[in-house]
């Protein structure tokens, strides 16, 4: 699979070339398209929320982005890197890419994290483990500083009294948080959030998304979320995406997308999410 | 069967063999028996730890070996599950020899028995594997662990708990394997009867207390792997109970 | 020579025919396996401990003791008590009675999957436990384990080869006295492996057909 656009992601206005770009990204299975020929630009330090009723590929954009998925087309970049793709073997600056190998994944991903719906915590292993194993097998810490590390985000997030809790000791909220501590412990640039509140009890909702508003507040982390919640969705981030059958079909500024949708689809979307909620 | 329960089972059978033996005037008997017996769980014992290591071997290999391992593997599985235990048993002691390889009886038995438990072992290894659900991997990925460091770190500790019940199983199949052993003249449990059987005619005695032995010795296995399955349930989850 | 096909010729008619008391050995083993699985497993059902618990003893006591040591006690024991039996009757009793313990813990997975409501229904209607067995029950839960009971078919196949410790003239006796004959084990051996790797190949095949099937009629 050539990619048939294959030019550097352009400045964008203000001269800072995009953190992340979907270029004409599709992503099927079978015969179903679930990603058609997807354009989206997010700058470094952007928020983004993307809505959208199930089925519509919201989760699909951030399992691409994350390589879980491959993509039927298109090429997605990160940090000004082609992630799916690579240059190819001609002359340099050739300018053409090829499928990314294993080794080109694995360079790319680091920049990338990502917090799961189901935790997806290692059941094995303490929470201040989960934190370590990755920063000491792949980044290559010694065992102290991956420690430390761990440590230390484990009571930003508020469970620095649980180090040595196995995950099947720790509510859902509580896990939910380590998973979070766990991606940061890699220092991605960019943020995946994948309905991260779903699978809660609702009253452990909120102590979640406490240490996300935390984080977006202290970092300058670039942070796209796939959310069901939309009064948190219209106060924490910067740009909303309303997503319909594998395609944006309205993106802006939350006060606006939630205030005066111009789309017909937004519009009976967002009424009957605040109709149930 | 809880572990208590086991236990129990494990001495009312050693003691019920004993009196059965006494009573049947076997007294002279049984040291040649349990010679018999300690025969068999050499075997047994050497021929469980052949079968974790090729079962491992194969069963990662067929799933993600590069094609001529995982080729290899295949065959390995298909020829040992596919023919049995004593065909494979006489293959190599009858045949081998034309071929130039001369092994010694008890390396036959441990041999053959560990490669035919370890093609079974195989498969287990392989739905053990398979059975860690599928977010375990891609926080794997997302954390950018390589294929081999997930599978080491992540995925393989958590299958072990799931394999030890069927592994527990697969090792009374061999432990009861072990008696074909005496048709390549090894003096074991089952040779040992064959022995007494035709020299003092209590038929129904001596095999009556040969196969309390082999359940005593089958229950201490059960044990033992109830016993594991426990500690390795509470490594995995500690607090999920609670 | 590695390999003579001479020989090879000449003791496969022989093989062939020890093959059908192999093939026969294994049905008649695994009529009796499958019927008298059933009554255990319907027997460890019984409300009654008096019948629960002995029953279910036995059943363990059966898996978890070597066939070999069955076969020889089927077949030195019945002479004791004036009945003869010959190898190959000693024979397939014992693959039967050993192989019927399996069969039990595949009925009984089978039985427990029926939903508590089906027994309770067949109360409400005032049938009788024989006839919910017969009518609603059996119907129910014997196609779904019909895979496993295959299994377990082949698994008893691949143990005909202990009858040849009582002489009972099938495969394996047979290769074996080809083999001293003529002081060559290579072919016939290798000829009784391929037999059995190839029926147990066909044989998983054809499981995985039913399998299929069963999933497809259940929708």
């Amino acid at each position: 699979m050539e990619a048939s656009t294959s030019e550097r992601p352009a400045a964008a206005e203000g001269g800072v070339a995009p953190m992340v770009r979907f270029d004409r990204v599709t992503k099927r299975y079978g015969a179903l398209t679930v990603l058609d020929d997807l354009q989206l630009d997010i700058a470094a330090g952007e928020k983004v929320a993307i809505i959208g009723p199930s089925g519509s590929g919201k989760t699909t954009v951030l399992r691409m982005l994350m390589t879980l998925e491959r993509i039927d087309g298109g090429v997605i970049w990160v940090d000004g890197e082609p992630m799916t793709h690579m240059p190819g073997p001609g002359a340099a600056g050739s300018g053409s890419l090829v499928p990314a190998s294993q080794r080109h994944l694995r360079q790319v991903r680091g920049k990338v994290g990502m917090v799961f719906q189901h935790f997806n915590l290692f059941p094995h292993m303490s929470a201040l483990k989960n934190c370590m194993e990755a920063p000491v097998t792949v980044l290559g810490l010694s065992r102290k500083e991956a420690r430390e590390r761990g440590a230390e985000l484990l009571s930003m997030v508020g469970l620095g009294d649980k180090l040595d809790h196995f995950p099947g000791q720790l509510s859902g909220g509580q896990q939910q948080r380590v998973a979070i501590a766990r991606a940061l412990a890699m220092r991605p640039k960019v943020m995946l959030f994948d309905e991260v509140t779903s699978a809660l009890d609702p009253e452990l909702v909120g102590e979640v998304l406490t240490v996300i508003r935390k984080l977006g507040a202290e970092h300058d982390l670039t942070m796209i979320m796939v959310t069901h919640q939309m009064g948190f969705a219209k106060e924490f981030a910067d740009r909303v995406c309303f997503f319909y059958q594998g395609r944006i079909a309205e993106t802006g500024a939350p006060a606006e997308l939630f205030g005066n949708p111009e789309n017909e689809r937004t519009r009976q979307f967002l009424s009957a999410v605040l109709e149930a909620g | 069967m809880g572990v208590r329960q086991t236990t129990i089972l494990v001495i009312l059978s050693f003691v019920a063999g004993l009196v059965v033996a006494s009573f049947a005037g076997f007294r002279e008997f049984i040291p040649g028996l349990l010679e018999g017996a300690w025969v068999t769980v050499r075997i047994t014992v050497q021929g469980c730890l052949l079968a974790v290591v090729m079962a491992v071997i194969a069963g990662i290999a067929k799933m993600y070996g590069p094609w001529p391992l995982r080729w290899l593997a295949v065959c390995y599985i298909e020829v040992f599950r596919g023919t049995s235990a004593l065909v494979q048993l006489f293959w190599l002691f009858f045949v081998l020899p034309h071929f130039g390889v001369f092994l010694e009886p008890m390396t036959v038995a441990v041999v053959g028995l560990g490669l035919n438990v370890g093609a079974y072992g195989a498969e287990v290894v392989r739905g053990a594997i398979q059975a860690v659900p599928r977010g375990q991997w891609e926080a794997s990925t997302a954390l950018n662990l390589t294929r081999m460091q997930a599978l080491r770190r992540i995925i393989l500790p958590q299958a072990l708990v799931a394999m030890i019940p069927p592994w527990g199983n697969l090792f009374i199949e061999l432990l009861k394997s072990t008696a074909i052993v005496s048709l390549i003249t090894i003096g074991d449990l089952a040779f040992r009867a064959q022995q007494m059987n035709q020299t003092t005619l209590k038929t129904v005695q001596i095999f009556s207390i040969v196969l309390v032995m082999y359940l005593a010795i089958s229950m201490v296995i059960t044990l033992l792997m109830r016993l594991l399955e426990r500690r390795a349930a509470a490594g995995l989850s500690r607090g999920r109970v609670s | 020579m590695l390999w003579d096909w001479g020989y090879t010729w000449e003791i496969l008619p022989v093989l062939a025919g020890a093959a059908i008391v192999t093939i026969e050995a294994t049905l008649v083993g695994f009529v009796i396996a499958a019927l008298l699985g059933l009554a255990f497993a319907i027997l460890r059902m019984s409300p009654s401990a008096w019948v629960r618990l002995p029953v279910g003893g036995l059943v363990e006591f059966i898996r978890s003791t070597p066939l070999l040591i069955q076969i020889f006690f089927l077949f030195f024991v019945f002479p004791k008590f004036g009945v003869t039996l010959s190898a190959f009757t000693a024979g397939f009793l014992a693959l039967g009675l050993h192989y019927s313990t399996y069969c039990s813990e595949v009925y009984r997975a089978g039985l427990e999957n029926i939903p508590k409501g089906q027994w309770e229904a067949s109360i409400a209607l005032n049938l009788s436990p024989w006839v919910t067995f017969r009518d609603i029950i059996i119907p129910q839960a014997i196609p779904p384990v019909v895979p496993a009971l295959g299994n377990y078919l082949v698994a008893l196949f691949k143990e005909t080869p202990l009858l040849s410790a009582i002489a009972v003239l099938e495969l394996m006796q047979t290769a074996k006295i080809l083999g001293s004959e003529n002081f060559r084990y290579t072919e016939p051996m290798t000829l009784v492996g391929i037999f059995f790797l190839l029926l147990s190949l066909i044989s998983a095949a054809g499981i995985r057909q039913v399998e299929r099937w069963l999933k497809n009629r259940r929708g």
